[in-house]
């Protein structure tokens, strides 16, 4: 089947064309750099996302510290990683890169804090 | 008072980037004066990941992205003040500013860099109907509330404006636990990033509906259901499409503004279409010596261009304080035929950096070129598939189409029709 799909691996936002009748050959056209291409591929096999969140942080110069997955993770599994998240608090001060939780839902990816945070 | 060679005002990503390359090209008299607590501007409450793929060559969230900027302005031990407010600025490049340590201060600049950014376009500026009950809020305002404060701002939500903030927050909002009914859009276009719409809204099956508004807002106290109508070609709402979605919460995402409050101040000329200042290619205003950049000068979709044009700025502006900024006769670049705007507005007949030219289209069109025409001859064309009045469109022009664009007495950027 062909698919049309707007690639989000950046702001670019190309219009691919993807060929998936042949799911162990798909083709992408319209991508204007090698990530689209994965981004095509991965979109009708597994698509991912990158998981944006904040979570509390005690005695830190601001309330809430700002976190990531590590890489993107399956599209399914989003609500379950954000679960991993609740109640979750840290001690600041918090440095980007920290790992806030570890290994989320076995799938080998951190929430890594994404600002520096210091203690008031 | 005190004599300082460069003000910055603003210490987002266009303060922090125009000080940088201000630094780098070997200006040392340096002051960034910033309102909030923290350097990093809006980016600090944009936690989202997107940023810095142009600039870093990899995906960072805002914070991050602004990270990187604060270091390499401490690195280079470029002064700034925090929680320092910029109440008047004038034409002699005066500066008056106040904070909770100094007092008041007054400051004399031998250049001014503006960096101040924008804002939200509020529920005033779009004279909606219905009552004032709590619960309706400009998309920025639940970020910061969200991401900063850590507060949630509502449970079920109706996003009005399809811009990118309204998506983003589509997304936040869910991911916080809410529901997301709508994302109503005035527009048969989404003003927002496809890529926004694609992760934000449909990942999520939430409707975002075109040439609809908002038509009333019901609740005693809070918010509890607002009334949406579809709108014909005139904008105006049709009789009969009404339907009431109940909610607590109501976000308007419905425009940004350049905020120059302090530009008007100093005589700074505005244009009507950006609401920023019209500069010449070294993004000095008509202003002698006051320069723009960011979202202060023209909204841009991604702070990888805010950063690539303050840098510009910064390095112009160091060479204006050092007397090296040619400023004699200028030649005017107009947008016609789709083209709703083109920054810079003017060009300076010397000096021979490549010129580089961002632009907005109007209205969405396919299976064009853009081109620039100089005294009616083409010399440059680009096909597009698609330009919409979201994605800003950049124009590098060669050395051969730099000079063509320097020679001529008037440059035109418009779109034409691919046959």
């Amino acid at each position: 089947m062909m698919r049309e799909m707007i690639c989000i691996c950046c702001p670019m936002g190309c219009r691919l064309t993807v060929d998936d009748s042949d799911v162990n050959n798909v083709k992408v056209s319209g991508n204007t750099c090698p990530r689209g291409e994965k981004y095509g591929k991965e979109e009708v096999v597994c698509p991912k996302r990158m998981v944006t969140s904040v979570v509390r942080v005690k005695g830190g110069d601001v309330a809430m510290v700002s976190v990531k997955t590590k890489e993107a993770i399956e599209k399914s599994r989003i609500f379950d990683a954000l679960d991993a998240l609740k109640g979750v608090e840290v001690k600041a001060p918090v440095k980007i890169g920290d790992v806030i939780v570890k290994d989320v839902l076995g799938s080998g990816v951190d929430f890594i804090a994404t600002k520096n945070v210091a203690a008031r | 008072m005190s004599v300082k060679n460069l003000i910055i005002i603003g210490g987002g990503p266009a303060g922090l980037a125009a000080a940088k390359s201000a630094y780098d090209a070997g200006e040392r008299d340096i002051l960034i004066l910033e309102r909030e607590d923290k350097l990093g501007g809006i980016l600090n409450q944009c936690i989202h990941n997107g940023f810095g793929l142009h600039t870093f060559k990899e995906e960072l969230t805002g914070p991050e992205y602004a990270a990187r900027y604060i270091d390499e302005v401490l690195e280079r031990k470029i002064e700034y003040k925090l929680g320092t407010t910029v109440l008047s600025i004038d034409k002699n490049k005066r500066v008056t500013c106040a904070n909770e340590q100094d007092g008041l201060l007054v400051y004399e600049a031998k250049a001014i860099i503006l960096a101040c950014g924008c804002r939200e376009r509020p529920r005033g500026a779009i004279n909606i109907a219905g009552c004032r009950a709590a619960g309706i809020f400009s998309a920025g305002t639940a970020q910061k509330l969200i991401n900063i404060d850590g507060y949630m701002p509502g449970k079920e939500v109706v996003i009005l404006g399809s811009g990118d903030i309204g998506l983003i927050m589509a997304r936040r909002m869910t991911f916080q636990g809410a529901k997301v009914k709508a994302v109503v859009e005035l527009m048969p276009y989404s003003s927002g990033l496809n890529r926004n719409i694609v992760q934000c809204l449909n990942d999520f099956d939430i409707p975002l509906m075109f040439s609809h508004t908002v038509v009333d807002i019901k609740g005693k106290g809070r918010v509890s259901s607002v009334v949406i109508a579809a709108v014909d070609d005139k904008l105006n709402p049709i009789k009969g499409t009404e339907q009431e979605i109940k909610c607590d919460t109501l976000l308007l995402s419905v425009g940004l503004l350049p905020e120059n409050e302090l530009s008007k101040m100093a005589d700074v000329a505005l244009s009507p279409i950006t609401g920023g200042a019209i500069v010449d290619d070294d993004m000095m205003t008509e202003a002698d010596g006051i320069f723009a950049c960011g979202n202060v000068l023209h909204v841009h979709d991604l702070v990888d261009f805010v950063s690539e044009e303050s840098e510009w700025a910064g390095r112009r502006a160091a060479a204006y304080i050092k007397g090296e900024k040619v400023n004699g006769e200028k030649v005017g670049i107009d947008a016609k035929d789709g083209v709703r705007y083109v920054v810079p507005q003017f060009v300076n007949k010397d000096g021979d950096e490549l010129l580089k030219l961002k632009m907005r289209v109007g209205n969405v069109y396919k299976d064009v070129k853009l081109c620039v025409v100089c005294d009616g001859e083409e010399v440059y064309a680009r096909k597009c598939r698609i330009v919409t009045p979201g994605e800003m469109e950049t124009i590098n022009l060669n050395e051969k189409q730099t000079r063509a664009l320097k020679n001529c007495k008037q440059a035109v950027v418009c779109l034409k029709a691919v046959k």
